[in-house]
This record gives structure tokens, C-alpha cells and sequence, in this order.
């Protein structure tokens, strides 16, 4: 049992400075996975403080509730597959923002309402953000999850709507922070921030998740602070404020790759303006021409320098292992072959990286953007595999294109081109890619997987 | 320093703006290719809601308070559970390429 408050607020220090040292050693992959380690231990260290402090009872239901917990989250976290990783991210930032949300309802009720305005503001806020993190990050999962459609829905009047409603959870807010006591207002604003919440990702179409995600991760990680300065808790507020300085860092990082503003990601509802677009241009005469598993076997095999591009095509075709093995076999022909991420491939930050990491892909075979777009006019041949949005070379040339501005990778700029694709949908921006159109391009149709599979079994035939 | 309780809010405002500053300092030397174990090690590390959870429900004495604080333990724990094995699987896979001698063998 510890009663001395200092010895608690010592203890909580080393849980801080354990976990800042596990992002610390984020910054290269040859020691993220002690840091890891790390930041495992400084948990442990803070539970464990928390636990042995005076006053704390009901065992039973903390065992208990631990127990089901820990069951819950192993199981997920054992059986997920990489792919699907932006779906778990979402659901672990949803339950982190409701644990939150309910200590401070906990909190709320404990003072009787009566508190003084400070902790009522870090209650309100922890409720408030906590609440809509909740709600968001289960929407979130329900469209990356495809139990719900990918595609933003959208009525009229939607933006008006959203901001009535958190205009009133702030209203009421700050009249609980004025004095209001009553356990209703609370209540009231929990429910008003889970309906924003849902509403406010509900139109976010699936390309801008990346976003998204990284905001519902910030968002988490404040209400978790909040809570701290409810508790008055400093490893809850340095902790849960690292998570938001790393979740709005990510966000602002990936709405620059996209070269759109948070604002227009969140309240654009993307995909839905431009119907007309790009129609004009494919009456020009210029068609898309399709081709063989054979032939490309042939370019490939043939080719001095091979470029990879993968996109979300591949992680739904689940065909990282595959693109793996391709790229192993051109290897051992002679051919020097690079893959070419783009930061918003994917549904998540560092998405691709993940998969081709587990698929054995070394680190050092993967480029940045910046890094490969001078490579492309001395590639043979660059093989974009189920990626749209980030190749289109409207993004360069066409005012008019929703993405103008958007950096892309130069695929374009190599010899030829060939594009896996399952048809020609057009991709979650909902805009035809004008590099279909162009000569040096061939299009493989078809499912990701199976066409790699054909294209190594014509590798090897060779 | 008659005000003792404002004070307290004061220095854990300051603590809350330095840990702002140290995290985007942090945050910015972690290079692209982890950004997806940074968001689930960050998911890990919110799940220090832990420690609130642990006190609402540890100090519950009402049929209320045991109810949100046990839901607020199991979402946490699964929380700090899940997020940590997550991010250790993930970052197993990150390997550099093998050694000639030590590649992995095939067929």
C-alpha cells in the first residue's frame, strides 16, 4: 500500500519517462521494437503504482473486468490481420476515448456536480472529446470494416446540422463549467457528442481515412489528458498529450500530402462534387489499352529497372506475399527493382510499409516519394498495383482535377507503365486517371492477387 | 500563493504545454515507414486511461459508479492489452535485408 502522494507522483515519473523513450526509439526500426518493450514496461509500472494505492477496492471487479478486457484485446490483436490494421487502430482509439468519457462521467457523479470550475472544465472536456473519439472511431471502423459503405454519405444541410448539434454540446458544456450541477446536462452532452461524432466521419470517404484516423487518434489521446487534469494525474496529461501532439502531427502531415487543408478533408465529403470531370477527356479518341500476364512477364523479365507501386488494390487482394515473391524472381534475373510509397497509399499512415513489411520486404527496398519521382524516367518498367488517386497526372497538369495540386508519384515518366487494376472504376476520389489513357500504359484486369500469381507463373515459365 | 487549487491547474497547464512541445519534437524524428506502429504505439500509450478506470472503479461505492468504472476497465484494459501486442507484432516485421548467407530459404 502507498499513501505517500510523492512516492506515487515518483513512480508516475518513470512511467513518463519510459514512455517517451518508447517513442524516442521510434525513430529507427532497428530499435522501435524495444522501445516498445519499453513503453510496455512504464505501464506496467503505472498500473501497478495505481493499484497498490490507498483506498482502492472492489478487487473482484477490477480482476474481472481486467480479465475480460485483456481477453478481448489479445485475441484482437493476435488475429488481425496486417491488411485490416487501420480497422483495429480505429476501434483501440474508440475504446481509449470511451474509457475516458466514462471516468469523467464517473468523476462527475462522484462530485455531486459540485465542482469547482477548473476540474469541471477538464470533465467537460474529457466527456466532450472522449464521447465524440467513441463514436467516431466505431464509424470509422464500420466503413473501414465495409460494414458500412466506404463511400461518404452525405444529405443536404449535413454541415449545418453537425455544427448545430456540437455548437449545443458546447453550450451546455460551458454551462456545467458556469455551475449547472445536474447529472442530465451531462448526460445530454455525452449524447450530443456521441451523435457529432457519428455524423462528423459518416461523409469522410475512404481515400481521406488516413486523416482521419491520425485526428480520432489526436482526439483520444487529449481526452485521455483531460482526464488527467480531472484526476489531477500527470501521467495521464503528459501521456494522453503525447498521443495528441503525435495524432495532430500525423494529421496536418497527411492533409499535406493530399495538398488539402484538415478542414476541406473533414467537411468536403470528397467524391461527391465532381460528377462531370474528366468525363470530356475520354472521348478524345485515346483508349485504354488492356494486356496479357504473358506479355508483362516479358517486360518485366526483360527490364533493367523495375519500380513497384502498391496502393489499397493490393492490400484488399491481400497480394503483399505475392508482389513479394514477383519481386524476388525478377531479382534473381538481374533486375533492380525498388518499391514507391506514397504517404496517403493506403488507409492509414505508413499503410503499405506495414504490409511489405510482412511480407519480408527489407526497409531498405522501400522509397519515399521524394526520394523515387527522380527515378522514374530511368525506369523500364513501373508496375502500379492496385493504386489510383496517387498516380494520376492530372494532380500535375489540370486545374479543373479535384487532386490538382495533390504530390503524386511520376510513374508517368517511365518507359512504360502497367496497372493492375480489378476495372476501370475509377478510384475512391471518384475521378477517371488520365495515365490509363496514355500510350506507354497497358492495363492488367483483374484481382490483384491472381494477376500477380499468373504474372510469376509466367516469370518462372520464362 | 493564496489560491492553492488555481495553482495546482497552473503547473499542470505547464506540464500539458511542455509535454506538447516534447511530443511534436519526438514525433517528427520518427521516420514514414513506422507511422503505422507510431499510431498504434501511441493507441497503446492512451490506453494510460488505465489509471483512471483503476481509481473510479477501485474508489466506486455506488451501483453507478461500479458500472461505468467496470465498463471504463474492460474498454481500457482492452485498450492497453491490444495496442501493445499490436504494435510488437508490427514491429517484429521490420527487418533490414538479410545477409546473403542468411536469407531465408526457399522451396
Amino acid at each position: 500500500m502507498i499513501s505517500d502522494p510523492d512516492v506515487i507522483g515518483l513512480l508516475y515519473l518513470v512511467a513518463i519517462v519510459c514512455f517517451i523513450l518508447a517513442l524516442r526509439f521510434l525513430s529507427s526500426p532497428k530499435h522501435a521494437r524495444r522501445g516498445n518493450w519499453l513503453g510496455g514496461v512504464g505501464m506496467i509500472i503505472a498500473i501497478a503504482t495505481t493499484l497498490l494505492r490507498e483506498g482502492i477496492g472492489n478487487w473482484a471487479l477490477i480482476v474481472i473486468g481486467a480479465a475480460i478486457g485483456a481477453a478481448v484485446g489479445l485475441v484482437g490483436a493476435r488475429k488481425v490481420k496486417m491488411t485490416a490494421m487501420p480497422q483495429m487502430v480505429a476501434l483501440f482509439n474508440g475504446v481509449g476515448g470511451g474509457a475516458a468519457a466514462l471516468v469523467a462521467l464517473a468523476e462527475f457523479h462522484t462530485s455531486g456536480g459540485d465542482l469547482v470550475w477548473d476540474s469541471a472544465l477538464s470533465t467537460v472536456l474529457s466527456a466532450l472529446i472522449g464521447s465524440i473519439s467513441f463514436a467516431g472511431s466505431l464509424v470509422a471502423f464500420a466503413k473501414l470494416q465495409e460494414l458500412v459503405s466506404g463511400r461518404p454519405i452525405v444529405f443536404p444541410g449535413q454541415n449545418i446540422v453537425n455544427i448545430v448539434v456540437l455548437a449545443a454540446a458546447v453550450v451546455i458544456g460551458i454551462a456545467i463549467v458556469g455551475g449547472l450541477e445536474s447529472q442530465w446536462a451531462i448526460d445530454v452532452l455525452v449524447v450530443l457528442a456521441l451523435i457529432f461524432g457519428v455524423m462528423f466521419v459518416l461523409p469522410i470517404g475512404g481515400a481521406d481515412m488516413p486523416v482521419v484516423i491520425s485526428m480520432l487518434n489526436a482526439f483520444t489521446g487529449l481526452a485521455a489528458s483531460a482526464t488527467g487534469f480531472v484526476l489531477h494525474s500527470t501521467v495521464l496529461i503528459v501521456a494522453g498529450m503525447l498521443v495528441g501532439a503525435s495524432g495532430t502531427l500525423l494529421t496536418l502531415l497527411m492533409a499535406k500530402a493530399m495538398n488539402r487543408s484538415v478542414a476541406n478533408v473533414l467537411f468536403g465529403a470528397f467524391g461527391q462534387v465532381q460528377a462531370g470531370a474528366g468525363q470530356a477527356r475520354a472521348d478524345d479518341g485515346r483508349t485504354v489499352r488492356a494486356t496479357t500476364a504473358d506479355d508483362v512477364a516479358v517486360q518485366l523479365s526483360f527490364a533493367r529497372k523495375v519500380i513497384i507501386v502498391p496502393g489499397y488494390g493490393m492490400a484488399v487482394a491481400q497480394a503483399q506475399h505475392d508482389v513479394r515473391q514477383l519481386a524476388d524472381l525478377l531479382e534473381e534475373k538481374g533486375v533492380d527493382v525498388k518499391y514507391a510509397i506514397h504517404p496517403v497509399a493506403g488507409r492509414m499512415p505508413g499503410h503499405m510499409n506495414v504490409l511489405l513489411a510482412e511480407a519480408n520486404v527489407p526497409y531498405t527496398q522501400l522509397f519515399e516519394m521524394d526520394e523515387i519521382n527522380p527515378e522514374f524516367p530511368q525506369t523500364d518498367v513501373a508496375l502500379v498495383i492496385g493504386a489510383n488517386d496517387v498516380t494520376n497526372p492530372a494532380a500535375r497538369s489540370d486545374q479543373s482535377s479535384p487532386i490538382y495540386g495533390m504530390p503524386i508519384l511520376d510513374v508517368d515518366k517511365a518507359a512504360s507503365i502497367v496497372v493492375m487494376k480489378r476495372s476501370m472504376n475509377p478510384g475512391f476520389a471518384g475521378i477517371d486517371n488520365e495515365l490509363y489513357l496514355d500510350p506507354k500504359t497497358t492495363m492488367l484486369f483483374g484481382d490483384a492477387k491472381e494477376s500477380v500469381l499468373k504474372l510469376i507463373g509466367a516469370v518462372k515459365a520464362m | 500563493m493564496t489560491d492553492v487549487g488555481s495553482l495546482v491547474f497552473v503547473v499542470e497547464l505547464t506540464i500539458l504545454v511542455l509535454a506538447a512541445f516534447l511530443g511534436f519534437e519526438v514525433i517528427s524524428k520518427v521516420p514514414t515507414m513506422l507511422h503505422t506502429p507510431l499510431m498504434s504505439g501511441t493507441n497503446f500509450i492512451h490506453g494510460i486511461v488505465i489509471v483512471g478506470a483503476i481509481l473510479v472503479l477501485g474508489e466506486a461505492d455506488d451501483t453507478y459508479l461500479k458500472t461505468i468504472g467496470f465498463i471504463a476497465m474492460v474498454l481500457a484494459t482492452a485498450n492497453v492489452v491490444g495496442g501493445w501486442f499490436v504494435t510488437d507484432r508490427m514491429l517484429e516485421m521490420f527487418k533490414r535485408r538479410p545477409e546473403p548467407g542468411e536469407r531465408e530459404p526457399k522451396k
